[in-house]
């Protein structure tokens, strides 16, 4: 282990530096048969190790406190402020990205469901129309039937820019209801960054708990916990870089081909 | 042609109605997870369902085998669309008697091609 050559982290020079000293002293008083004085130093030597072990203990809870404390969006407001726990407040923002995606979801398909059947009267109309102009010109027209169509193709024009109207303005909204990944993108890069500090807090923690494991000679019985693939377990990051994960419509297609459907 | 879409997401579930809609397909009916679906299948008289598999409550796969398991309901076509990408997971679906299989995100004419390809084997 590399332990041994370099110092554990968090142990100060200075601690190190009485460690060696008491080390040898320890050495050189067995040597000279100075038994009590040998047990007296290795009652300090512990006392230096449990020191250091509760100053580092220390030191990461206060900077845990210190990355949860810090994880503040808006510290302008004073309610936030007043948030009891950062954590809660965190799936809150989460929560907050949840609803406003889906209220722009909802919002843009609105949009889109009005838009469409405006869309398809205007090629309906298009296409009636250029059905009786073609009449028209290959002369198959009554005069009575020319002067309706002389009025549909006027009613039409207005009614083309009134509906492109509509078309634009509702594409302009749609463009607006994407403004939620603005705020969404900064709510979750705060809590990234919250989860990112978290996670280096706690590796901290873990690496100083397996060097007070392996300093008390623990061993923890720890069970595997699976995820079950029956359950489900959502989307797949990084699937290309994966063996067990197909990274698109093609790969299932293959995938179920190869076993005959 | 009667369609049970069951997903968590109501988004979701618009958007599949909407795609479903423009190939054609307009009677449609929406349940969030297999256990609101199972008795709606069971009662409803439907064609063809479309599920999720990730859903609290009953999943989209025990959804599968429970229809499958059914003595009415095991000749009803179902296509899966989801986000459960795992190799072995759309071997399971496959086993269990899927008749299709869609990973999100995925487009109109992905959609289109599975479920015309599912009415094509019936017919």
């Amino acid at each position: 282990m590399s332990d041994s050559k370099k110092p554990h982290r968090g142990l100060e020079p200075e601690v190190a530096e009485k460690l060696k000293q008491q080390a040898a002293e320890l050495a050189e008083s067995t040597q000279n048969g100075d038994y009590a004085r040998s047990m007296t130093l290795i009652n300090e030597l512990s006392e230096v190790r449990d020191q250091s072990l509760y100053r580092e203990v220390g030191r990461l809870t206060r900077s845990l406190h210190e990355a949860i404390r810090n994880f503040q969006i808006d510290p302008r407001s004073a309610e936030q402020q007043e948030a009891l726990s950062k954590m809660t407040d965190a799936s809150d923002r989460l929560e907050y990205v949840v609803q406003m995606t889906g209220e722009a979801a909802n919002r843009t398909m609105d949009l889109v469901e009005e838009t469409m059947p405006v869309a398809s009267g205007v090629r309906e109309e298009a296409t009636a129309l250029r059905d009786e102009w073609q009449r028209l010109r290959r002369r198959e027209m009554e005069p009575a039937e020319f002067r309706e169509l002389y009025g549909r193709i006027d009613r039409f024009f207005v009614g083309l820019a009134k509906d492109s109207d509509t078309i634009y303005g509702n594409l302009s909204e749609i463009l607006m209801a994407q403004d939620f990944q603005d705020l969404t993108g900064q709510v979750i890069q705060k809590v990234t960054t919250l989860v990112k500090e978290v996670e280096e807090q706690m590796l901290s923690l873990v690496v100083m708990a397996s060097h007070v494991d392996q300093l008390t000679g623990t061993v923890h019985q720890i069970e595997e916990k699976e995820e079950s693939p029956e359950k489900g377990v959502g989307p797949q990051i990084k699937a290309e870089e994966r063996e067990d994960v197909v990274s698109g419509q093609d790969d299932v297609d293959d995938l179920l081909s190869s076993l005959g459907f | 042609m009667k369609i049970l879409i069951v997903d968590d997401f109501s988004t979701m579930r618009r958007i599949i109605k909407n795609l479903l809609r423009d190939l054609g397909f307009t009677n449609t009916d929406e349940a969030d997870d297999g256990n609101t679906a199972l008795p709606m299948l069971k009662s409803g008289k439907y064609d063809f369902l479309v599920t999720d598999w990730n859903m609290p409550g009953m999943t989209g796969f025990d959804l599968l085998k429970a229809v499958r398991a059914d003595e009415d309901l095991k000749t009803l076509p179902v296509l899966m669309v989801t986000a459960e990408a795992k190799r072995d997971q759309i071997v399971a679906a496959a086993q269990a008697g899927v008749n299709g299989y869609v990973v999100k995100p995925f487009t109109a004419a992905v959609l289109k091609e599975k479920i015309e390809k599912i009415f094509e084997r019936i017919q």
